[in-house]
């Protein structure tokens, strides 16, 4: 009786542990989001701060317009690099996948997942800025696009993975040819996740600095030319919040702000999405 | 690969004469595995000179001085072991404990909110954990746990010396919080898989709620767990942006946790953009080199248990 009495407390106090573990796992982002609303916040709420570049210390209105631009020009231009092939890739994975050879390539892009992303950034500066003798937003962007190229490949290859067989065999028997089913038929029915899949992956390109410090480097001015150094919101943060001066420490939290709207935004929408693709498949 | 066999589709389209479509994918899809060979072999080759100049005897050099171009990884690969493996620690029994409680049945919002939220960690870029870290977590921490214990508890190694603001605790707590949502969400997979049939002989014998966890369902799903552990080492070891910023760039073996240090990670993005020279450059890449090798093995060995953890399950 006594033996059972102390299972029984034991249980409990297992189960509240548990709870108090499940509860405390929450701490660290609300905190992190807490902290950064209310310290970003006062920076952002300034029009110039979208609008102007960067002030001399002392000087009111500065802004991160040159980051965002920054930021855009490569992340875009990494997209157009790693989007289709990784697109291509995941439905290739998906028509064809069965052999030694798929099993590489899906072995390869976790474990490309997986390499730091300063590896990467060694690796861009040594192919393309050192030979070239400058930094330049081309090179940033080539390096968000290794970063990005095998998280589109994996989730393009979930999302197509997603679709009906049965599509793929009416197709078929219509007489389509192979390209036709895979292109026109099927990608299109999982392009919900294959677009969502993408934009994650934009999300977690616009949000690293490793991979830009030696390649894209930075730049306190305005700057559209892709051959040239070109700032970024990451490395705003990185660069500013290092700095002694209070006005450049509330421009990194300003840019942290932005940034973890952004990602936050792209991540809850994406899994609204993704939620709803996935209770769809299972109603077909 | 067996079922490159049982598959007809695919018996089908192996049959039929050689397709276009199927050789230009498959030439795309070899753009990953291209670009990993590559990165290897650039980063190994860029090595080189400093390869050359220190030979092995670069792993166990404790002294890093640029002046004089002697160069050894001790201090950035003892700094990169302590905070990967303190972080882990730190999130292993969280990360578990998340996992245990997603797994369970009933109370959906609450588990959802919790395991959106946690998986939300893995979102924020890592920079803003540093930016967080260096002005939010370590004043805290410096003013509430690092001075009052090194002022206490200083006689104890780990704790001597005067507390500073930026150190190796602060960085191994950050990355602590970095690793979570791989931790708990993989868990979390591997406990669900757990045959349903024998929580429900567990039960039906008469063990409590946490017996069965505790002797069935963990040891069950041990192997997974243990997958989980091993790609968030891959991953704490990596972490480069919020490392960082809060642990103090100090290019020397600290003796406390209090003490400022450095990690493979760290001092390449403190330095690379500054360093001179021809065998300075070549130093910080082959201390890259280092870093991918091991997160490359690491990485493998995780994602090897992790699927044939997740076969078994299935079959």
């Amino acid at each position: 009786m006594n033996r059972n009495r102390r299972r029984q407390s034991g249980n409990l106090v297992a189960r509240l542990v548990i709870y108090v573990m499940a509860g405390l796992a929450l701490l660290p982002l609300s905190l992190v989001l807490l902290f950064t609303v209310v310290k970003g916040l006062p920076a952002i709420t300034h029009v110039e701060f979208f609008l102007n570049t960067e002030r001399p210390v002392g000087v009111p209105g500065a802004g991160i317009a040159h980051a965002f631009m920054g930021t855009i020009i490569m992340v875009g231009l990494a997209s157009l690099m790693a989007i289709p092939v990784g697109v291509v890739a995941g439905v290739q994975l998906v028509e064809y996948g069965h052999g030694r050879l798929a099993d590489g390539v899906r072995l390869a892009c976790d474990v490309l997942v997986g390499i730091p992303s300063i590896v990467i950034g060694l690796f861009i500066y040594a192919v393309l800025v050192a030979p070239l003798h400058h930094f330049s937003a081309f090179s940033g962007s080539v390096a968000l696009a290794v970063l990005m190229l095998p998280v589109v490949v994996r989730t393009t290859e979930g999302a197509v993975g997603l679709v009906p067989g049965a599509l793929r065999e009416a197709g078929m028997a219509l007489g389509l040819a192979r390209w036709r089913v895979a292109l026109q038929l099927i990608l299109p029915a999982a392009i919900p996740g294959v677009v969502t899949g993408a934009l994650l992956a934009v999300a977690r390109a616009a949000g690293e600095t490793a991979p830009l410090l030696f390649t894209a480097f930075g730049n306190r001015f305005m700057n559209a030319d892709p051959s040239k150094a070109t700032a970024a919101l990451p490395l705003i943060v990185y660069h500013d919040a290092l700095t002694p001066f209070q006005d450049l420490v509330n421009t990194a939290w300003g840019a942290a702000l932005v940034l973890v709207m952004l990602t936050l935004l792209v991540n809850l929408t994406s899994r609204a999405v993704l939620r709803r693709q996935i209770r769809m498949a299972g109603r077909i | 690969m067996a079922t490159a066999e049982a598959s007809p589709a695919a018996a089908r389209s192996d049959q039929r004469p050689p397709d276009g479509f199927r050789t230009w994918t498959t030439i795309v899809s070899l753009a990953a595995p291209v670009v990993l060979i590559l990165i290897v072999l650039v980063v190994g080759s860029n090595a080189v000179p400093a390869l050359r100049q220190f030979g092995p005897g670069f792993l166990i050099d404790r002294t890093w001085n640029p002046v004089k171009e002697t160069f050894g990884a001790l201090p950035f690969i003892f700094g990169t072991l302590i905070t990967a493996f303190l972080g882990l620690a730190m999130a292993l029994p969280i990360g578990v404990g998340v996992a245990v409680f997603l797994a369970e049945q009933g109370l959906e919002r609450i588990r959802g909110v919790i395991g959106t939220g946690v998986e939300l960690l893995a979102a924020i870029p890592s920079v803003v954990y540093g930016i967080w870290g260096l002005y939010v977590l370590a004043p805290w921490l410096l003013l509430h746990v690092s001075k009052p214990l090194s002022e206490r508890l200083g006689s104890i190694a780990i704790f001597s010396g005067p507390a500073r603001q930026t150190n190796l605790l602060i960085a191994s707590i950050v990355v602590a919080i970095m690793v979570l949502p791989t931790l708990s969400s993989i868990s979390r997979d591997v406990i669900k898989a757990v045959p349903g049939g024998l929580r429900e002989a567990s039960v039906a014998l008469g063990a409590t709620w946490w017996e069965t966890i505790w002797k069935i369902v963990l040891p069950t799903a041990r192997a997974g767990i243990f997958g989980a552990t091993v790609l968030a080492l891959g991953r704490a070891l990596g972490e480069t942006m919020a490392v960082t910023m809060t642990i103090g760039n100090r290019n020397d073996i600290p003796s406390s946790l209090f003490g400022p240090a450095n990690t493979l990670a760290s001092v390449i993005a403190n330095e690379f953009s500054e360093a001179t020279g021809s065998l300075y450059p070549a130093a910080l890449i082959e201390l890259g080199l280092v870093l991918m090798l091991v997160t490359l093995t690491v990485n493998v060995l995780a994602l090897l248990l992790v699927r044939r953890v997740t076969r078994d399950v299935k079959l």
